[in-house]
């Protein structure tokens, strides 16, 4: 897959499903991560918050045939207490936000999003009163998935993506982002 | 067949109705306001008609091209006869802008007249609950008419400026592969 655990964190190698390290190198300060990332990006816990057309693809690409348990992402979690990645799915109207930002503030760090298809990427064709233009002018988006509807295997891709996102985070990530929340 | 309603109707109201069209099939009755519901009654009672399906009410606005300026529009269907006609109400903007609720005649044009009050502006007098329904209490103005802004948003929430750039050691060139492409914020979120 391309997504063995890189120099950057330090804490040893992948082979397989068994991750080979030494004590001193998980104990040492951020050591750890590696580990902690190479745990998250293979639990993708997802939320789904689905509102439109895209809703079809979505549950072609939870379905069998693309096997999202592949990438420890096939469990959909309807608790944003319990979900890792928030699945923006569909088009996502003003009078809807309110919800969306509400979701997203109630899952629990370490947290992500992903904006599928176009209208959650950038309102899509419906440019006008009701819609919002792209959820990341709500919610911080993580990966944004083109198409309308995206094709399944664009979701894979995005979800290869952001476990690649996932495993180069350190603690600095954390220091950032609660320097941007205030 | 329902030609036949025009005329019926040309002759029970007279005056009342103002204009009637036939189109590839399609009747429209163009009909004075005070008369609107007791027509509606007449054609979902008399037994020949039966227009027992409201099917939908909307309006048309001809802003600076007409006077009235809006064609309230009533689509009505009769499941048992398979007819169905098209009726017509003009209203003027400002205090002239409603319409009499038919509400008493088909229950079900409920959330219909108030999908006309909250995208058009046309009130709909003796309705039992005229409220918003599709834009939220506290949205200004009515959007379908012509002279909401085009860019008119009214947002809920702040919005963030997002300020998205691509990410530097993406693998995997997006225009290439033209799937799934990775961003960060400058936000601090990456
Ligand atoms: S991007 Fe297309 S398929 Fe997806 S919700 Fe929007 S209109 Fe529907």
């Amino acid at each position: 897959m391309g997504l063995n655990n890189g120099e950057s964190s330090g804490a040893g190698l992948l082979e397989g499903s068994v991750m080979v390290t030494r004590l001193d190198e998980v104990t040492k300060p951020g050591g750890a991560q590696g580990i902690i990332n190479w745990g998250r990006r293979w639990s993708i816990f997802q939320y789904p918050f689905v509102t439109a057309c895209c809703g079809m693809e979505y549950m072609s690409w939870m379905c069998s045939h693309y096997d999202p348990g592949r990438f420890g992402a096939e469990a959909p979690r309807f608790s944003p207490r319990q979900a890792d990645v928030m699945f923006v799915v569909g088009t996502i109207s003003h009078k809807q936000a309110p919800v969306l930002k509400r979701v997203y503030d109630q899952m629990c760090e370490p947290k992500w999003v992903i904006a599928f298809g176009a209208c959650a990427s950038s309102g899509g064709f419906y440019d006008n009163y009701a819609t919002v233009q792209g959820v990341d002018c709500i919610v911080p988006v993580d990966v944004y998935i083109p198409g309308c509807p995206p094709r399944p295997e664009a979701v894979l891709d995005a979800v290869m993506l952001l476990q690649e996102k996932i495993d180069r985070e350190g603690p600095e990530r954390w220091a950032r982002r609660e320097a941007a929340s205030k | 067949m329902s030609q036949a309603i025009l005329e019926r109707l040309k002759e029970r109201y007279e005056d009342g109705v103002v204009e009637t069209a036939t189109e590839r099939g399609d009747d429209c009755a163009v009909l004075k306001r005070e008369i609107l519901v007791d027509v509606c009654r007449f054609l979902k009672d008399d037994a020949d008609f039966a227009m027992n399906l409201f099917v939908d009410v909307t309006a048309v606005d001809w802003l600076d091209r007409r006077t009235p300026r809006f064609d309230v529009v009533f689509q009505l269907k009769s499941i048992t006869k398979r007819h169905r006609v098209t009726l017509k109400v003009r209203v003027d903007d400002g205090d002239d802008a409603w319409v009499p609720s038919v509400t008493g005649v088909w229950r079900g044009a409920d959330w219909f007249e108030r999908e006309l009050w909250d995208m058009f502006g046309v009130r709909v007098d003796g309705h039992p609950n005229l409220r918003r329904i599709l834009m939220w209490d506290g949205f200004e103005g009515h959007p379908l008419r012509k002279d909401y802004p085009v860019a008119g948003r009214q947002p809920l929430v702040p919005l963030r400026k997002s300020e998205v750039h691509v990410f530097e050691n993406n693998p995997v060139d997006p225009f290439v592969v033209g799937l799934g492409v990775v961003r960060e914020k400058s936000d601090g979120d990456a």
